[in-house]
Formats: C-alpha cells, structure tokens, sequence
C-alpha cells in the first residue's frame, strides 16, 4: 500500500469521501444532527462533520472501524492517543505562531519547536505502539508505516537537525551592559553572579522567613522592538547557530508528515465518539459492536436505547434512561408501534433509525448485542409544521412526501414513519394507512410505522405489533418500555381522546383551570 | 546573627498564643502591679514583660542563663537603658524610609533597600562599638556572646564591603546581565552579573562619540523603548533585587528582635529600682529540678503589694522541702493569702529568670502554675458557685502535667463544710499522688485537720499568726490548723469602736 493512503478510518482509500456531503434529511428527526453537535464540540478544527455524512458502503469496512475501536477501548492506549493528539495540537499552535509573529528569528525558533515537539510525539508514540497488543488491521498498518517513517531518512535528519539546531542555540549565553540608553550586546565571558554576591554577604543576618520580593514579569509571543534589536545583535555575534537555524528553517518548511496529520484527524474521530458515550457506560449503559448483514433482514438489539436522549438524561436526570429490545425475525418486515402518547413510540422509531445510521459509521451502538441490516437509504417522515407556501394542505402534504419516499426506497431502504395522517378523520386514516403498509409489504424494506391506528398493527405476517405500556395500577405513568403485543383496541381509544386532552385526568386539569 | 538574651540558643517565639490561664494567673496574683512597674507606662514593654513572664522556662540552666543576663544589666543599667533608646531609635529610622504602596518594579525595590541599609551601616557601627567598649564588663554568658558576635560579625572590613556593595548596586556605570535563549527566543535566566574588576573600562561606553559594535541605542524620544530598557533591566537586576530586600528584612528582624529580648531585662531593671526604693530585700532564686520537691524561704515579701502600698511589708520563712503538699489556715487577714500570691509570683519570677523579693529562696521548677481562686457569683445565674468552682479545676486538670503546681485559695467552700471539705481532700490527695505540688489556703477546719492527720510527713501547715488581743502580725507561722479563725476580732473591729491596735492594718491587710 502506498504511503500516503495510510487510513485509520478507511479499509480502502477509494472509500474516503470525495466532497462533503450536505447533512442527510433524516438528521434532525433522528436527532443525529444533535448527537453529531455532540461529537464534534470543541473540535471544529478538525472538521469531522464529513465523517459523520459518510456512512460506510460495505460490513467489511465497518468491521475495519470496529476493529480499530477495540483496540483504543483498552483504556491505556485511549489515553496514550489523547496525548498524542494534544501534543500535535500544540504542534500546530507553534506553527501558527511561526507565521504570524514578525521578527524572522522569532518565527524561525517556533518553527524549531514545533518540529521538536512533532519529533518527540511521533517518536515515543512509535514506541509505545510498538509495545502495544494491537489487533486492528487499522491500527497495525499504521503502526508499520510508523515504524517505517521514524527510521526512514527524512525523519531521522529531521531528528538530528532539530537536535542540533536546539543544542547550539542553548548553548548560547549573551551579556547585555546597559548603560544610559544604550544596550551593548557581548558574549558572556564567565562573569560572577553578582546578586549571589550581594546574598553572601548578608547571609550572616538571616532571622527566618521573609517576604519574597521578586517581581513577576508577563509573557508576550510578540517581541517589543528593543528585544527584537538585542536579538538581532546576538544573531551577529553568533553567527553560525543563527546560520543553523535559517537553514534548519529552509530544509524543514513542511516537516509533518500528510499520514501524521491525517491519522492525528482521524483518530479524533474515534476519541470524539468514545468521550460521547463515556458518561453513558460510567451510567451503567451497554454499547456493542453489531453484526451488520448485507443480505439478511433479521433485525435484533438487546437493551438499546435512543443515544440523543440518553447522553441529555445521563446528565439531568440519571438513571431514567429505559431500554428496550426490538426484533424482526424470518419474514417480519415493518414494526408497527401503537400505543399511548408519550409512552416512547418516537423515541424507539428514532432508536431504530440511529442504530443503522451509526452502525454504518462503524461506531460501537447502544446496546448489549446487536445484528443490523446494511440498508441503502433511510427515509424519515416525521410531522412537520404547516409549510403555506406549498400552498398544500397537511394530509396533502403528508401524501407527497411518503409518494416522493416510495417513489426512491428500494428493497434495501429503511423508512421510519411517525404518526401520519393525523390531520383527517380516523376512517381515512385507516385507508390511507392500510395502502401505505401495503405498498411498504410490496416493497419488502425495512419500516417502522408509529400510528394511533391499531387496526394497521394486524395488517399482515409481514407486519408486527408493539405497544407502549403503561403502569398496571397507575395508568397515566409510561413506562416507556415498548413490548410486542397485538394492538390494545381501547388503548388506541384512550390514545384518542388523550391526544385531544379529553381524559377524565386532563378534562379535571383544564376545567379548574 | 541572633541576640540569644533570652534563649541561649533560640529566639523567643513572640507570636505562640498566651497560656490558658493567662487571665486567671494575672488577676489571682496581681501581675498588674508588676508589669505596671515593669513597663512605666510603656505598652509595648509591657506585653514585652507579659509574654515573658507567662511563658516560663522549666530548665534551670535556662534560668541562671538569664539571671546572669539580668545581672549585668542591673550593674550597668546606664549602658543598657542608652543600648535600648539606641536600638528603638534605628527601628524607627528605618520606618521612617518611604515604602512606595506599589513598589512594583525591582528597581524600586532595590532603591528603597539601598537607601535602608545605607542608613543601617552607621547604627550597625555603632552596634559594635558598645560591644567592643563593654566586653570587659558584662560577665554573663549570654552578654558574652551577643557582644562576641557583634565584634565578630560586624568588623571594619565587613561593613566597607557592605558599603561598597551598596555603591555598586546604584549601577552609576550601568548594569550588567547575562542572558539565555528561552521560547521563541526571548531573553531567559536574566542573571546580574560582576563585571570585574576594572568599572572604568565602563566609563568609554557612556561616551556619545564612541559607540562600538552590537550596540543598541534609544532615541531620546522613543517612549515605549525606554520603557522596554527598563523593564530589560528590572528583569536582569530581579533576583539581585530580591536577595537585598531580603537582606534589609533581616537586619531590620535583628534589630527589632534584640529591641524585644532586652526589653524583657529594661523591664526588670525598672521593677528593681522601683522596689529598691522601698528598701526591699532582693535575691537570684536557686532553681531545682522539676519533681525534687522544694521551697525553702527567707524574708519573702509579696511584691505587688508593696507596689501598692508603697512601702516594705512583713517578710515570711518557710521551710517546705520534700513537702509536697503545704496548708495555710488561721485568722482572717491575717496574711494568708498575700503568702499565697507572695509564693505564686515568686515561682512565675524565678520561672522567667528574674530576682525575687526574698532574702533567700531556693525552690524546684514547675512544668506548669495554675491558680484556683474563688470568685465571685455567676451573674448569669447559669451555675451555682460549686459548678463553677468544679468547671474552673477540671479545666485546669486538663492542662496539668506531673511536675506542675497549684495554687488554691479557699476553694470548694460554696457548699457546707462536710461537702466542700470532703470534695477538696479528694482532689488535694488525687493532686499529691501524681506529683503536683500543691499550695492551699483554707477556712475548712475539716479538710486541714484531715490533711494534718493523714500528712504529717509529706505536707507543711502554716498559720496565720494572732496575738492574744486579736492584733494580726501579718507573720506566718508553722503550726497546725485551728478551729477557728478569730472572726469574733474582725466582728468587734466593725461592729465597736476599736481605740489600741492598727485598726487601719486590720482592714487593709490581705
């Protein structure tokens, strides 16, 4: 494999994305587009969104990524990679200063000490993932390229150079005699500390402890202009290491190495997504590598969770997250889910949609075990606002997108539907519905189907029922947990009449007040 | 360089909190009127004299160390008192010398140092003639050794080196620094620099027409450069800076610390001439070892009351060695309790390395001297008098250690005989048996005739003496304890005109 198609992230560099792509419509009502906001939170210099955009083609590639999320989860190389990464990143602030400050031999000192610090990042890193137990294809080429690079010619006279270059300039030790207004720069002949003097000779007074008077003076990049001319002087009376450093600045304008830099960006990547789902796991939450099948429909997740939902309760109110298992077996096709309001029937569709989404992304999903579908598109038909300008009305409008939706899924698609045809009477519902299902059977893709409309749950083998459940004895209390069950006829009439506040408990509300 | 007056070989700790007892041990014996002799109106002399008093030494080389000090100061009070106005007066001088509130920059810090030490050079001088002239005279190991280390210390050749210093520090030639490469190479490790032995070679780069290579020169109106050349400087001069400042700290510290340490002895020097006017008998008392019980006396005098009442009082002997225990009883204001706080003051005294107010006095050291007197009604009504009594001695039982003394004055007597008398032999006996001297003056026939019964051997019982008429001698006199304590005298003297006798004495004496 050639050099420069070094990749963490990409089993083939055919695979890496060629432009970034727009954000996928189905982001924001999976709130994906939230959980990408998550994962990409103080690290915009690194531009990861693409990344996330890309969803991988094929389950080999997936299982490169998972792979190489195995390996960093053995918690000493996660660390190990996160100082290597903060070390790059003062890599890079060095370099900025190295072009931005004015004085040449500012610039070219910062240039210096970026390449020091480059050397040594890449260096002991090379040692420590020499010693380490990789198993990642991912992680193992790039720890030969590594190995290779840190012996290869150009690195090692980078090495030395920088070595060299750093050493003549320590060894530099100038005299300043200030006198009036003029500064005469020399070189330092061995004169006496004179404040050391001054103390000896006091030394025989010494009571106890006092006061420490020594001044505290700020520190600026930019130099003043008195500082910049002393530097110049010294430039002249040392010549030669200044020499060295002018051609050390030359020869190495452009010492980082394109596979560093991208394997620097890709890896946060993998720590963006681990420090996500951190809190989660510390909550007591499971995240699993799935089996992603090209061919095979079964769907299956153990204790699976919506993400979004789960990272904003992880924080505000810990230990309420509630996990659900889903699965479609043989011919089962669309999942039905009927039930109360508020009972978690959007939130499992949107679970549905964001285990395929990240499991294509090869991240570790919510979950204790998974099997997923390698699906083609996904397409989300969630209520939307009234748009006046289409100059349709809402069932219209709901019409058209499931036509347009229809129209482009293929056998291999996913499509997620919440709660359409709400806008007209529950008998249309029912004909609408039933054709929608029986176009989606046809079709023979993947679904899942929120509705208040039971009667759609029974509609086939294809379909399956699932329901939200309340508490036994307190049935305005969700449970949130989502259960196969045929479809609860007088729950679909209590859903009704909640879903136009007209329950006894919500009649009691809005009456007194 | 340390004064050691007080300590032979450490400073005295002025900041360590007062004792527990502090309050209770100036009031029970009347320090007031000590440290009011002491001082002479002098506040600070007189917390000087406080925290001396009050924090005992319980080494008995430790006290003759500083009753040798206090000998010489007695023999040469002149050279002492002048010594002290001396020293207060450099204290002061020093003060005097503006400190800038934002003596931010190290030239400035360095400037003020510079001018302190100047003015210091000379008082420092000065320091070392008085010891040199008065060598000859001061005997006392510690006078010795301060006067020895001045001499040492502080010799001509020293101080021109401290005064060339001095010279130097105002750079008049500029300065010189030595610098490294630091980050982006700026300037690091700015370190003052010697440089050497001929400052003239100096002199040809302030020359205007002589401007050699590498050097830089600040137009005169270039604002912001001086301001760089100034700051370059401040770093380069930074530690030198510090380390004088430091250096003025010190001296300054030595000063004040010798001004406090001699205070102490100023102190007793006035003490001694004020009671030396009233004819009073003086003596170095004869520390002993913690836990040899002893306290034998001649003549001893209560101090504060003759402060007081301006003239010499009755002397008292008590042979007490190997006695742990002594009891008092006998007539009322009969002088019971000025021997009580007589013995108390002269323990503190001896305990500080003063003279003591006796013809002769030899006694062991405490590790600790509490006193526990009775007082009055708790206004608060929030304990009864015997709750409060008990409250007072369990406090002191915390802080007791073996080797410790206890003053008791009429203590436990709230309640009725029986009761008070069987709660203070218990203690008294639980005190004996863990080493504790102690010293009680009672009224409670029962407890001193029980205490006379069981220590006959280990204990010492004096009485107040009464003449046949009722007239008080004020003398106490070793003899057993008596029911009564003549009340019937002090009822007449009230009650019914009085013509013989000093009926003034009756009433005044303790």
């Amino acid at each position: 494999m050639h050099m420069s198609c070094i990749s963490v992230l990409f089993a083939q560099a055919s695979d890496t994305p060629a432009a970034v792509q727009p954000e996928p419509s189905f982001f924001v009502d999976l709130n994906l587009d939230q959980v990408v906001a998550g994962l990409t939170a103080g690290r915009t210099e690194y531009q990861l969104k693409e990344y996330y955009r890309a969803p991988l083609p094929d389950a080999p590639a997936i299982r490169y990524r998972q792979q190489v999320f195995q390996d960093l989860e053995r918690s000493d190389l996660r660390d190990r990679m996160k100082d290597f990464t903060d070390e790059m990143t003062h890599t890079r602030q060095r370099l900025k200063l190295a072009t931005e400050l004015r004085h040449t031999y500012q610039r070219e000192r910062w240039q210096l000490a970026a390449a020091t610090g480059y050397r040594d990042a890449v260096e002991s890193l090379a040692v420590d993932l020499g010693r380490a137990d990789l198993r990642s294809p991912g992680l193992v080429s790039f720890r030969r390229f590594l190995i290779d690079y840190t012996a290869g010619e150009a690195f090692r006279g980078l090495s030395t150079d920088t070595d060299l270059c750093d050493g003549e300039l320590a060894g530099i030790q100038y005299c300043l005699q200030i006198t009036g207004n003029r500064i005469h720069v020399t070189p330092y002949q061995g004169q006496a500390d004179y404040g050391a003097a001054v103390q000896d000779t006091f030394a025989r007074f010494k009571q106890g402890v006092v006061k420490d008077y020594r001044v505290a003076f700020p520190r600026y990049p930019e130099m003043n202009h008195i500082e910049a001319g002393v530097l110049d002087l010294v430039a002249e009376i040392y010549p030669d290491q200044f020499a060295a450093l002018d051609r050390f600045s030359t020869n190495h304008s452009d010492f980082l190495h394109p596979s560093i830099a991208r394997f620097d960006r890709e890896l946060q990547f993998y720590l963006a997504y681990l420090d996500y789902i951190e809190p989660m796991k510390q909550a007591g939450l499971s995240f699993c590598y799935p089996v992603v099948d090209e061919h095979r429909k079964d769907v299956r997740a153990e204790a699976t969770f919506d993400i979004a939902l789960a990272r904003k309760l992880t924080v505000t109110h810990p230990g309420t997250v509630v996990c659900n298992d889903l699965s479609l077996t043989g011919s089962e096709r669309i999942i039905v889910i009927s039930g109360p309001n508020n009972g978690g029937k959007t939130t499992f569709a949107r679970t549905f949609g964001q285990l395929h989404y990240l499991a294509e992304l090869g991240v570790p999903i919510p979950g204790r075990a998974a099997r997923l579908f390698l699906f083609d598109q996904l397409f989300t038909h969630f209520e939307q606002a009234e748009a006046p300008e289409t100059l349709r009305g809402k069932l219209q409008d709901d019409l058209f997108r499931i036509h347009t939706i229809l129209d482009s899924a293929t056998e291999r698609s996913i499509i997620i539907m919440n709660e359409l045809f709400t806008s007209t009477t529950l008998h249309d519902a029912v004909f609408l519905g039933t054709k929608i299902i029986q176009a989606v059977v046809e079709l023979d893709l993947l679904c899942v189907y929120v509705t208040f409309v039971d009667e759609l749950a029974a509609l086939g083998d294809t379909t399956v029922s699932m329901v939200s459940t309340v508490e036994p004895h307190n049935p305005t209390t969700r449970t949130h947990k989502i259960i196969r069950r045929p479809a609860d006829g007088n729950a679909h009439a209590i859903a009704i009449a909640e879903r136009f506040g007209l329950t006894y408990p919500r009649l009691k509300e809005r009456l007194t007040s | 360089m340390k004064p050691f007056l007080l300590y032979a070989i450490q400073d005295f700790d002025w900041v360590q909190p007062e004792p527990w007892n502090e309050k209770a041990l100036t009031q029970d014996l009347d320090l007031a009127a000590i440290l009011d002799a002491m001082s002479k109106g002098d506040p600070h002399l007189r917390d000087i004299a406080a925290r001396v008093i009050l924090t005992g030494l319980d080494d008995p080389a430790e006290i003759r160390y500083r009753q040798d000090v206090l000998r010489d100061c007695l023999a040469h009070p002149s050279v002492i008192r002048e010594l002290y106005d001396f020293i207060l007066e450099t204290v002061a001088g020093e003060k005097k010398i503006h400190t800038f509130a934002f003596m931010r920059s190290s030239s400035a810090i360095l400037g003020r140092s510079i001018k302190v030490l100047e003015f210091m050079q000379e008082r420092l001088r000065a320091l070392r003639i008085v010891a040199e002239s008065n060598a000859e005279v001061f005997f006392s190991a510690g006078f010795q050794a301060l006067f020895h280390t001045l001499t040492e210390e502080l010799g001509e050749e020293y101080l021109k080196a401290v005064a060339d210093h001095l010279t130097r520090l105002r750079f008049r030639c500029g300065v010189l620094l030595s610098a490294q490469l630091g980050v982006g190479n700026h300037g690091r490790d700015y370190v003052l620099r010697d440089p050497g032995p001929d400052p003239s070679r100096w002199k040809r780069f302030t020359q205007d027409f002589f401007t050699p290579a590498h050097t830089l020169v600040i137009d005169d109106r270039d604002e912001a450069g001086a301001q760089a050349l100034a700051e370059l400087k401040d770093r380069g001069i930074n530690q030198a800076a510090n380390a004088l400042a430091q250096s003025t700290d010190h001296v300054v510290s030595f000063f004040r610390m010798l001004a406090a340490e001699l205070g102490f002895y100023i102190g007793c020097v006035n003490l001694h001439e004020k009671l030396s006017s009233k004819q009073t008998e003086f003596c170095f008392p004869v520390p002993e070892p913690v836990g040899q019980m002893d306290l034998t006396t001649e003549g001893l005098c209560d101090a504060s009351l003759m402060l007081r009442l301006g003239h010499r009082v009755v002397g008292n002997d008590i042979h007490a060695s190997g006695k742990h225990l002594v009891v008092i009883t006998g007539a009322n204001q009969g002088g019971k309790s000025t021997l009580l706080r007589g013995i108390g003051l002269a323990l503190l005294m001896m305990q500080s390395g003063m003279f003591v107010t006796a013809t002769y006095f030899r006694a062991n050291v405490s590790t600790g001297i509490f006193t526990h007197y009775k007082r009055e009604e708790d206004t608060t009504m929030t304990s009864g008098k015997l709750d409060e009594e008990l409250g007072r001695m369990s406090g002191i039982v915390d802080r007791l250690r073996p080797g410790g003394t206890v003053l008791f004055n009429e203590s436990f007597a709230a309640t009725n005989e029986r009761e008070g008398s069987e709660i203070a032999r218990q203690i008294v006996q639980a005190l004996t048996d863990s080493s504790i001297r102690v010293f009680l003056v009672t009224h409670l026939f029962d407890l001193a005739s029980g205490l006379h019964e069981e220590h006959q051997d280990t204990a010492l019982f004096l009485r107040a003496d009464r003449q046949d008429d009722g007239h008080r001698t004020f003398r106490i006199i070793e003899g057993a304890p008596l029911p009564t304590s003549y009340g019937i005298d002090l009822y007449n003297e009230v009650f019914t005109p009085h013509a013989a006798g000093a009926p003034s004495a009756l009433l005044t004496g303790a």
